[in-house]
């Protein structure tokens, strides 16, 4: 078969799906949020953002993004660090580490809600240091911080994760000639994690930023599991408007409107960490 | 006694503190990791009475009754049956489908190469799950919905933009001298693959099954929106988290990690090959 013809050959199923399951419900998407059934509209777009739940779950789901993700940004750079300069027992750390990655969203929030429940451990814990008489409601109304603090917690312990597979492996390409002469020179490890490490890693901090950013604004079992309806989020809205209000239409508006914020962000940690053209280690 | 004498004591003591730190916070993250799944193991092997009781004893009881509960729960053991179901139809479509792709990525220089890449990375950085609304209504009308198969393709969606990114990254690996090499020993383009990239690029393709298997078996949100009869794990597990008991929901979580727990463990070496190159 003629070379020229091949990796076109090769590329067509993946385009063609990506067509009909990626491109096509995305038009779809958008036209049933533009529509009301005759024609165009923005009523869609308006109802949705005049709810009273809107600003709320919006809100929530800005916030717990802003809280965990630089905090799993830390954590990840540290953990990825501390492995680099490991010599035994590093493929069975890295293991225990990266557990998480394979744990559901779902499951991560049952785990933790084992822990917060009111007959949980936290309460368990807490009766047997005598620092409460008997077990409090740690997950209801009363105790809005709380809630807010196991989903943070779930969410920083399940996807810290992907963000360290990505970090580990873009510290692998960087070539080790550089730490040594930095090393030769004097810099200290603070510093040459600064100078070295952190400018060389801008590529796979990008990955992981927008993946991580974009799940961030996904965030739904986790909530579903610990906080119910105590704690509104944009996904869990749309699933309410499709399922509980049988209104596709809001669905689609709310979708798009999600959609925009994860691309807009997309665009922000692009230009932010932007690669110099021609600049490669 | 001398200066010189004194000197490396001196220093060695700071330095062996930092020692004791780093293996502490080292010992501390993998417990932050390793804690909370214990205290799942727990719950989940305790009898149904234990996990609603107060207070918690730190060490299981060995009691089967929440996985028995779990088990003759109406609908649960059909929802597993769904779960492995999907995610093993995702695992075929998504490396046939994405694994050519890969290929044509890492062996030839063609025009649109980059617009395609630009396909790719970008479904990775959209919010997947959202496409699962106007595909119920397209199911719909095609006789797809709530069937394994419609859930599948919209998972395979999820794990294509890894399955190309990974198998290119594997693909680009192997050297492109050695399938020259068979060519001019009498192989065509055909069997040069098959004979000689195939078997060495085998375990890796494996790695790449599995992490899309796991994409899919943890997927609630398309899930919950696409089934209704036949749901998944996840989704059934989702919509009984209002009224189900904490002994079933715990139960639920356990099995729901059990796999994830074991196919991490099998693909643990390519995790960072498969971002490595796949990130430039």
């Amino acid at each position: 078969m003629s070379p020229r013809i091949l990796p076109y050959l090769l590329i067509l199923p993946v385009t063609l799906f990506l067509c009909l399951f990626f491109l096509y419900p995305f038009a779809l998407v958008a036209q049933q949020a533009f529509s009301n059934g005759a024609g165009f509209t923005l009523d869609n777009f308006r109802d949705v953002v005049t709810y009273w739940k809107f600003p709320i779950s919006l809100q929530n789901t800005l916030l717990l993004a802003a809280a965990v993700v630089p905090v799993q940004l830390a954590l990840a750079l540290l953990m990825a660090t501390m492995v680099s300069r490991m010599e035994r027992g590093r493929d069975l750390v890295l293991y225990v580490w990266t557990i998480p990655l394979g744990i559901s969203d779902l499951a991560a929030g049952i785990i933790w809600l084992a822990i917060f429940e009111q007959s949980g451990f936290l309460n368990s814990m807490m009766t047997g240091l005598g620092l409460v008489d008997q077990p409090v409601n740690l997950l209801s109304y009363q105790n809005p911080g709380m809630v807010f603090l196991a989903i943070a917690l779930a969410e920083i312990w399940r996807a810290t994760a992907i963000m360290l597979v990505i970090i580990v492996a873009g510290i692998g390409l960087i070539p080790k000639e550089y730490y040594e002469a930095a090393e030769v020179f004097g810099a200290s490890p603070w510093k040459r994690f600064l100078r070295i490490t952190l400018p060389l890693l801008r590529p796979s901090l990008q990955t992981a930023l927008i993946l991580r950013v974009v799940l961030a604004f996904e965030v739904f079992a986790v909530v579903a599991a610990l906080g119910g309806t105590l704690f509104p989020v944009l996904m869990g809205e749309i699933y309410a408007y499709q399922f509980d209000l049988q209104n596709g239409r809001a669905a689609a508006a709310l979708a798009l409107i999600v959609l925009a914020i994860s691309i807009a962000f997309t665009l922000v940690i692009l230009r932010v960490l932007r690669v110099p053209k021609g600049a490669t280690i | 006694m001398t200066a010189t004498d004194t000197l490396p004591e001196a220093a060695a003591a700071p330095r062996k503190a930092g020692q004791y730190v780093y293996a502490a916070s080292v010992a501390l993250l993998c417990a932050w990791v390793i804690v909370p799944l214990y205290l799942l193991l727990i719950n989940t092997l305790s009898s149904p009475e234990t996990v609603n009781s107060f207070p918690k004893s730190f060490i299981p009881e060995f009691d089967l009754g929440s996985l028995q509960f779990f088990a003759g729960f109406e609908g649960m053991l059909v929802a597993l049956k769904n779960s492995v179901v999907v995610a093993a139809m995702t695992m075929v479509l998504s490396i046939t489908i994405g694994a050519p792709a890969g290929y044509a990525l890492s062996r030839f220089d063609f025009r649109g190469k980059e617009l395609f890449r630009l396909l790719i990375l970008l479904t990775r950085a959209f919010p997947l799950p959202l496409l699962a609304l106007p595909l119920a209504v397209l199911f719909i009308r095609t006789g797809l919905d709530d069937t394994a198969f419609g859930l599948a393709l919209v998972h395979t969606t999820l794990a294509i933009p890894f399955a190309v990114l990974i198998t290119f990254s594997l693909f680009s690996g192997i050297p492109v001298e050695l399938e020259e090499a068979a060519w001019t020993l009498g192989c065509t383009r055909y069997t040069a693959f098959t004979k000689v990239v195939l078997p060495l690029i085998l375990p890796g393709i494996t790695a790449s099954a599995i992490f899309a298997f796991v994409i899919s078996w943890n997927e609630v949100f398309a899930a919950a929106v696409l089934t209704i009869e036949n749901r998944t794990l996840t989704a059934f597990l989702l919509q009984t988290l209002g009224e189900a008991p904490l002994h079933l929901k715990f139960a639920g979580g356990f099995i729901l990690v059990v796999p994830a727990l074991i196919f991490i463990f099998a693909v643990r070496k390519y995790l960072f090959a498969m971002w490595g190159i796949a990130n430039r």
